[in-house]
């Protein structure tokens, strides 16, 4: 058992321990079980560390990404480490999208410097002028497969990478815990 | 592993092979290993349990963990028989031990009456081979009820003016009730319609050495971690290897079922999990892989004697291939539903289950309010069609949307259309070199008008809840099924239907076909229980005629 499983079972008695399910407490050691079994094909390697992206493409997308779920008055896909996921995505499961990436990050580099100047990268951009670049290429395959991936890192497992502190859950209210109690919502609890 | 498993040697007589370990196979492996029999059952899927579900969507809903991998099992679809295919993704179903009811949402209707005889009281259909069943409701009722208590089903009997009679009530209380439920009700109230508490094959209280369910929300398309889902997994098939006498045999894939030159089945030619190529004997053989994988491997195991496909001397089998219909209307909510907790329905509606001659068309249906959204599906196409897809309202719309929004569904009718089917196409191959099934769908109009008729209900119920917003999805042509239904239907002429009413066919003694390819009509969108009720009733038979000597075997 290593130190993940550890804190998944610590996770796991807590949190029971908080509902007060005798089922649950009596059958904690199958559902750690089921637990430990949480072994993903991708697993995070070490922070800050890209598998398949240079420093400047992982710049670049993460600045797409932080447009398409930006960070406002709560954080965003920047925040949610996604582009940690996007990465380890192209590094493993995701490799046949490499080329559709490669060269759609060329071409946005292409477009950038044509609109703004020899210099400029786009995540060197404001964002008004990265939104208005992004709106020229919102039907373009390539923006439609970073708009894919940014959701999936956003709100995958946070094991894949993404999704960083839950995130991406707390932004659309989901809870992943293993039981719930009715009342569920508003109206049945009325 | 807590069940014991056994493993026979190649000398030992086997007396069935059952082709798939799923809603129908997993019955039959049960009832028959029960009764004495020695049982092989090959399922081409991994034996999974519950210990190795997980709640991840990206590897359960994107990357096909427990379903059908078109990567290497591609399909491909075209709408009428005079286009040509395209590879596709058509069907989906569920491909490991239990099969599609371990990830099914476990929506757990009988069948009506009406369903098996409809023919006769509405009359025939042009363009459709609208027909029949040749048994009745009463005669399946016993084993309605035999399914239900076996398996383990939460509802409340007597709740649905509409049902038909039933002999017993259900075993289990209803699940709690939902905001989804509470507004269906509020919704139908309104209305003059009469919500009731979902019949699911989910336990709301501990069953037979089985855990109650824990409202985790992971029930469609994952397996239940709390085997609190019903599935055959959980249930009969852990009964069928205690007997001793079954044996479940994963990863193998049947790629023929052989017969000799009297015509009678000998056994079956699979790969393994490396691709090795063995063959099984055994007396009989029970072909339960799916309505879309059955007529497949029919056509798969033609030969000198069986030229157009095993049992298809009248040219029926893979033909009226039904889908059911669906039709949907949605609505966004004041409060939050949460309705990512829990089982997927909890109230459902029959007022419309009927057909009726005022509508001026066949067809009818039921009706539903749910959500079924996960985190990351939703992020990519849950929102109203008018939503923008990126940037800074796009994430507050995210924000609203995820727990406020229900979706009224109806489940509907299709009729069957010989040319709908499932056949060999002629040029794509699988990851076993083997041809892949094509899939030739196009609702009949009949569907397309009831699948109007259902959205237009489906907007009043949702509007009679009383939304903040509503939108509706537009009633097209349907390209994709996961009700699989109707291939080798069943009947008494054996000039126009594959096997008889005890599910053997007709043109070879000892092979039987039972799952939802013997369905003859659609029933109304929730084929499950029925697939498993007839399962549980040809097990009866298939022993019966088995001890009786009834069933020439070619040993």
């Amino acid at each position: 058992m290593d130190d993940q499983d550890i804190s998944r079972r610590q996770f796991m008695i807590k949190s029971c321990a908080s509902v007060g399910s005798a089922w649950i407490l009596s059958h904690l050691p199958e559902i750690a079980a089921a637990q430990q079994h949480a072994r993903h094909v991708v697993q995070s390697p070490a922070d800050d560390k890209f598998e398949f992206f240079t420093a400047e493409q992982a710049a670049e997308t993460e600045a797409i990404a932080a447009q398409i779920i930006p960070t406002d008055d709560t954080p965003g896909a920047r925040e949610a480490r996604v582009i940690y996921f996007i990465d380890r995505a192209l590094a493993t499961f995701a490799s046949s999208d490499r080329p559709v990436f490669v060269d759609g990050l060329k071409d946005l580099e292409k477009q950038t410097r044509k609109r703004f100047g020899k210099t400029k990268t786009f995540s060197a951009l404001s964002s008004e002028q990265q939104t208005e670049l992004l709106t020229g290429i919102e039907k373009s395959p390539f923006f439609e497969l970073v708009r894919t991936m940014t959701i999936l890192g956003m709100f995958s497992n946070p094991e894949y990478g993404g999704n960083h502190n839950q995130i991406g859950w707390k932004l659309l209210g989901f809870e992943d815990h293993f039981h719930f109690k009715s009342p569920f919502g508003f109206y049945d609890a009325e | 592993m807590i069940h014991q498993q056994v493993r026979f040697d190649a000398q030992t007589e086997i007396d069935f092979v059952i082709i798939g370990a799923g809603a129908a196979g997993g019955i039959i492996a049960r009832e028959l290993s029960t009764a004495g029999f020695r049982i092989v059952v090959i399922e081409q899927g991994p034996y999974m349990t519950e210990k190795d579900f997980e709640h991840d969507e990206l590897k359960y809903m994107r990357q096909r963990a427990i379903t059908n991998d078109y990567k290497r099992e591609p399909n491909t679809f075209r709408a009428t028989e005079k286009e040509k295919a395209k590879v596709q993704p058509a069907v989906i179903y569920g491909r490991q031990v239990g099969g599609g009811t371990v990830h099914f949402t476990a929506n757990f209707w009988r069948f009506h009456e009406v369903d098996f005889n409809e023919r006769s009281r509405w009359g025939s259909i042009a363009g459709s081979g609208f027909d029949d069943w040749p048994i009745s409701y009463a005669e399946l009722e016993p084993y309605y009820t035999k399914t239900e208590w076996e398996l383990g089903v939460s509802g409340l009997a007597g709740a649905s003016p509409f049902d038909s009679p039933r002999s017993k009530p259900y075993p289990l209380p209803p699940l709690p009730i939902k905001s989804s439920g509470v507004l269906a009700e509020r919704g139908a109230k309104k209305l003059g319609w009469h919500a009731f508490p979902a019949p699911m094959a989910i336990i709301s209280q501990p069953y037979r050495g089985r855990s109650a369910c824990l409202h985790c929300g992971f029930c469609e398309y994952f397996g239940c971690e709390a085997k609190a889902k019903s599935s055959t997994l959980a249930t009969v098939i852990r009964e069928a290897e205690q007997t001793g006498r079954c044996e479940i045999r994963a990863d193998s894939c049947v790629r023929k079922i052989e017969v000799n030159k009297a015509g009678l089945v000998t056994g079956v030619t699979y790969f393994d999990k490396s691709g090795r190529e063995h063959f099984q004997r055994a007396r009989a053989v029970v072909l339960c892989a799916n309505g879309a994988e059955t007529p497949r491997l029919l056509f798969l195991s033609k030969s000198s004697l069986f030229p157009q496909g095993l049992a298809n001397s009248t040219g029926k089998v893979g033909k009226y291939l039904m889908f059911n219909g669906h039709a949907r209307a949605s609505g966004l909510f004041e409060h939050p539903l949460n309705e990512f907790k829990s089982v997927a329905v909890s109230r459902v509606i029959h007022d419309f289950y009927d057909s009726d001659p005022k509508r001026g068309f066949y067809g009818g249906g039921g009706i539903d309010m749910r959500f079924v959204s996960y985190p990351m599906n939703f992020a990519l196409g849950g929102l109203p069609p008018d939503s923008p897809r990126w940037g800074p309202k796009y994430k507050a719309l995210l924000r609203e949307h995820f727990t406020r929004t229900l979706h009224a569904t109806g489940h509907t009718t299709s009729l069957p259309v010989e040319s709908n089917n499932i056949s060999l196409d002629p040029n794509v191959k699988d990851a076993w070199g083997l041809p892949v099934m094509r899939v030739t769908y196009k609702d009949h109009a009949e569907d397309m008008k009831t699948m109007g008729f259902f959205q237009a209900r489906c907007k009043e119920l949702i509007e009679a809840a009383g939304p903040r917003k509503v939108w509706t999805r537009e009633v097209r042509n349907q390209t994709f099924g996961f009700h699989l239904l109707g291939t080798c239907r069943m009947g008494n002429d054996p000039r126009t239907s594959v096997v008889d009413k005890y599910h053997r066919a007709h043109d070879v003694s000892n092979l039987f076909i039972c799952d939802g390819s013997s369905f003859v009509t659609s029933g109304r969108g929730q084929p499950t229980c029925t697939i498993q009720a007839l399962a549980f009733r040809a097990s009866d038979h298939i022993i019966r005629m088995a001890k009786n000597g009834d069933i020439k075997s070619a040993i």
